[in-house]
């Protein structure tokens, strides 16, 4: 778990982000990157904050939220797997791949494992097209994926415990 | 500076990374000093090659010699190999599937000889980190003739000339664009670099950023200085973090050396450029959403009129032009408007960059001609289709485009011929099907992309599109009826007439395209309760062909729900109660023996 | 680096850049001028390196474009190491014996820049190619 100090820290952070900022007309989506970029989702803490410090009414700051995809409200595992789903991943078996996982992991798509490590999602398009299926683990990418890899896949963060 | 005798240039696209084309830079980098030739030999890391399918790419200069996939470990036998001694690596040189020879030059390969590039001109050619290779190939040149010899009416007059027009899909000509925003009086006005690459399945304005960054930086300074702006956005996905880092440095770079920034090449031009990030929402490849969400807000699209060129970005009249289309700008003002109009065909001239993908041998990033056939674009560029199995269809312009069939391979690309046939240009994506893929699960598939990207604002895209997949998955449940074709069909037109944007007034293509030109199968879903591709689960099983079964007992082995039973030399079955199709038998099998109906 | 405020500096820059991508713009030229040197072990072992060395030098120093070095591997005449062969459009192609630094240097700027062959240091070459 992380600790007060550590929260305060990363407060700091935020704050520094935003204050360089040289224009803060339509800023908020930026911010929004950065505060999830440090803290991995957007608690409401952070989202109150924000709203204060660039002036917008916070039910704004949801709204963006809740239009955007890639901002989430829920804290995510330590490890993020995103199957691609995009059309040149999808016709070569993206959705059976993304089965797997969800079988393996005992998950479904979108879901955190309980032991908060493995969160499942789907993307779409990475545009590493030519190395269809593709899965992402964190930054990593898995090209080429077959439905007997996937086992391994897992194993591969399991042990770094 | 000093003299390399060699350049070994490999690629660092997203595609080529993945396949750890970093660490072989290490590698090579670790090798040549281990030899001590670092100051013979440099490496540059690039953008996309765009042969994908062969990554990682190192290309050796001056021997022009083309290597692929190419794994770290091969570095030292490179560097003591060919680099040191001159002998070429055999194993690492590209094989011609048909004559089996081994081709050393990157022209040779048939995936390269149709190919015409402009827009991909420095892609895999320069390191697109560096200003001065950029420079070196021409670069900027185009702006300095621009600001000191013409007038701004005279840019827009060029690029109207050229006939360029707008790669992002819809066609629109360039050049009107600009001229109506430069007609239109306000203190500021913005030009928008659209790098919102939504299209699932298209990349190449991904692989420009990331390959040749200051040729999009040039071309928005150019319709800064045509249309009277002085301040350029750039909106990208936050899906692309190396296109962003890429797009840093070169901005960094630019602004170093004065071509961004104030009074450029002292005329007293000043055009600036920042960088706004997507957050994963589809809808904001619409230039009217993009807008809003360079705005901060959601992007939600509003009705045209008014025109960004109007009200744009904070209501001032705005350009918004897509990454491809200011990456053809720079050529066209070095070699004139009529060179470019002599590529391609008389409506639609230039070229277009495609994503190559699917069921097809070469996948990547192509740029060809206007004009040619789709035939050549998949065959000869292509390789034709994996695995030998047979065409089925060609997919373009993404989720708002169609299917096109056999029966139309030869016509030509460009936007008119497209359009004619139920497609569309696209943004590029080029996604080739085979006999494996099913035609209604395609069309599925797009449809819950669109359902999914919905911004919901009007009523006819956001309960439409939910109402057709619902069909959509009825259908490949069995549980369709012929009715619910002709539902479709109404419900397909009705939201393409009454949507507000652009995603409504497209979504509907996959399926009614899909519903057109392959009937057959639709019908075989709802009547016959059949799936002929063997993909939509409910609607196909397998048996085992008790004259081809030699009782190897692979099939049983493999099947991870243990419902195949039989012994050694003797005909196995399947128990079709417990079977979850999940193929492992099918595809285990060496005797053909399963059969998927 | 300082802003620049000409055209005229953009075109410097451009060309104390060009060197750098000559060498890879004169890969696909069809009328470069190619010169080889055999560098396998042998003419590794008589200076093949050095001689390289000093053509690349040279060429920078006459400031000639549009040439390219590669090396190749052995090519049998191993009592004539350090071995070099330059080939230009419609001539054929010239193979010079014992070429050391200076020759190289000679050869550079006789041969390729002005057209001249050094007769004395060529080998009579009494093989075509199969291809």
């Amino acid at each position: 778990m992380e600790s007060k100090c550590d929260t305060q820290e990363k407060f700091k952070q935020l704050q520094k982000f935003i204050d360089s900022m040289e224009d803060r007309r339509g800023a908020l989506i930026a911010v929004l990157h950065k505060a999830q970029h440090l803290y991995g989702y957007l608690s409401n803490d952070v989202i109150f904050y924000i709203a204060e410090k660039l002036e917008i009414p916070s039910a704004k700051v949801f709204g963006v939220i809740s239009f955007y995809s890639y901002f989430t409200t829920e804290p995510r595992g330590k490890y993020v797997i995103n199957v691609c789903l995009g059309t040149a991943c999808f016709v070569r078996g993206a959705d059976a791949i993304m089965r797997e996982f969800e079988k393996i992991l005992n998950i479904k798509a979108g879901e955190t494992t309980e032991d908060k490590k493995f969160t499942l999602s789907g993307l779409r398009c990475i545009g590493a097209c030519g190395l269809a299926p593709v899965v992402m683990v964190n930054d990593k990418v898995y090209g080429r994926v077959e439905l007997n890899q996937v086992k391994a896949i897992i194993e591969e963060y399991q042990e770094e415990a | 500076m000093s003299n390399y005798r060699m350049h070994l240039l490999v690629c660092g696209g997203t595609g080529c990374t993945a396949s750890d084309s970093l660490k072989l830079v290490n590698m090579l980098k670790e090798s040549i000093k281990k030899h001590e030739i670092t100051n013979e030999v440099e490496v540059v890391v690039t953008g996309c090659f765009g042969f994908c399918e062969k990554g990682p790419i190192l290309k050796v200069y001056p021997d022009n010699v083309f290597y692929i996939t190419v794994k770290p470990e091969d570095a030292e036998e490179i560097i003591t190999e060919h680099v040191i001694k001159g002998r070429k690596v055999e194993r690492l040189l590209y094989v011609e599937p048909n004559t089996k020879k081994r081709l050393e030059g990157q022209k040779s390969i048939p995936f390269y000889k149709k190919q015409i590039r402009i827009a991909l001109r420095n892609c895999g050619f320069i390191n697109p980190e560096d200003i001065n290779e950029y420079i070196a190939a021409d670069g900027y040149q185009a702006l300095a003739k621009c600001l000191t010899e013409m007038s701004p009416d005279e840019v827009i007059d060029t690029v109207v000339q050229s006939g360029l027009r707008g790669r992002g899909g819809g066609g629109y000509p360039t050049g009107l664009k600009w001229k109506y925003t430069r007609q239109n009086q306000s203190d500021e006005k913005y030009i928008i670099c659209n790098a919102d690459e939504g299209d699932p399945g298209a990349f190449m304005d991904r692989s420009i950023l990331e390959g040749d960054p200051h040729s999009v930086l040039e071309a928005m300074a150019i319709a800064g200085y045509a249309i009277g702006a002085q301040y350029g956005y750039i909106y990208i996905r936050a899906e692309y973090p190396l296109a962003i880092n890429r797009l840093e440095i070169a901005i960094k770079q630019a602004r170093k050396l004065g071509l961004l920034g104030e009074n450029i090449f002292s005329t007293g031009f000043n055009f600036d450029i920042g960088l706004r990030y997507g957050a994963g929402a589809f809808v904001c490849g619409e230039e009217t959403a993009l807008i809003h969400s360079v705005e901060g807000k959601r992007g939600e699209p509003s009705s045209k009129p008014p025109f960004p060129a109007q009200r744009g970005v904070w209501d001032k009249p705005s350009c918004v032009n897509n990454v491809e289309t200011f990456a053809n700008i720079s050529p066209i003002f070095l070699k004139g408007p009529a060179w470019f109009k002599s590529i391609g065909t008389e409506k639609s001239p230039g070229t277009k960059v495609f994503a190559l993908a699917g069921k097809v041998n070469n996948v990547g990033l192509v740029e060809v001609p206007m004009g040619i056939t789709l035939r050549e674009v998949i065959y000869d560029i292509g390789g034709g289709i994996k695995n030998n199995k047979k065409f089925k269809a060609v997919q373009t312009g993404g989720p708002s485009g169609g299917c096109i069939t056999k029966e139309n391979l030869d016509i030509p690309i460009d936007y008119e011929s497209l359009n004619s046939i139920g497609s569309m240009m696209g943004s590029g994506g080029m996604i080739v099907m085979d006999e494996d893929n099913c035609m209604v699960d395609i069309a599925k598939f797009y449809l819950e992309f669109t359902k999914d990207e919905s911004c919901g604002k009007c009523t006819p895209c956001r309960i439409g599109n939910t109402r057709m997949l619902e069909i959509l998955e009825k259908i490949t449940k069995g549980n369709g009826t012929e009715q619910d074709l002709k539902d479709l069909v109404e419900l397909g037109d009705v939201i393409k007439d009454t949507s507000l944007c652009g995603l409504g007034q497209t979504s509907p293509n996959p399926v009614l395209s899909t519903l057109h030109y392959f009937q057959d199968e639709y019908l075989a879903h709802v009547k016959d309760k059949h799936c002929p591709a063997g993909v939509c689960q409910a609607l196909f099983s397998f048996h085992i062909l008790p004259d081809k079964c030699v009782g190897c007992t692979a099939c049983a082995r493999i099947c991870p729900a243990h419902c195949i039973e039989g012994e050694r030399k003797i005909v196995h079955v399947i128990d079709q109660s417990r079977c979850i199709k999940c193929s492992a038998c099918y595809n285990t099998c060496k005797f053909n023996a399963i059969e998927k109906g | 680096m300082a802003k620049l405020k000409t055209v005229e500096e953009l075109k410097k820059i451009r060309q104390a850049a060009l060197d750098q991508l000559d060498l890879r713009s004169t890969a696909e030229s069809e009328d470069k001028v190619l010169v080889r040197v055999g560098m396998a072990t042998c003419g590794i072992a008589s200076g093949a390196r050095t001689t390289m060395k000093a053509i690349l030098d040279e060429i920078a120093k006459q400031g000639l474009a549009n040439v390219s070095v590669t090396q190749t591997g052995c090519i049998g005449y191993c009592a004539q190491e350090p071995v070099v062969e330059v080939i230009s459009k419609g001539m054929p192609s010239v193979l010079y014996g014992k070429v050391d630094e200076n020759r190289g240097r000679e050869i550079v700027i006789e041969h390729i820049k002005n057209g001249r062959l050094l007769q004395n240091a060529i080998i009579n070459k009494s093989f075509e190619n199969m291809e």
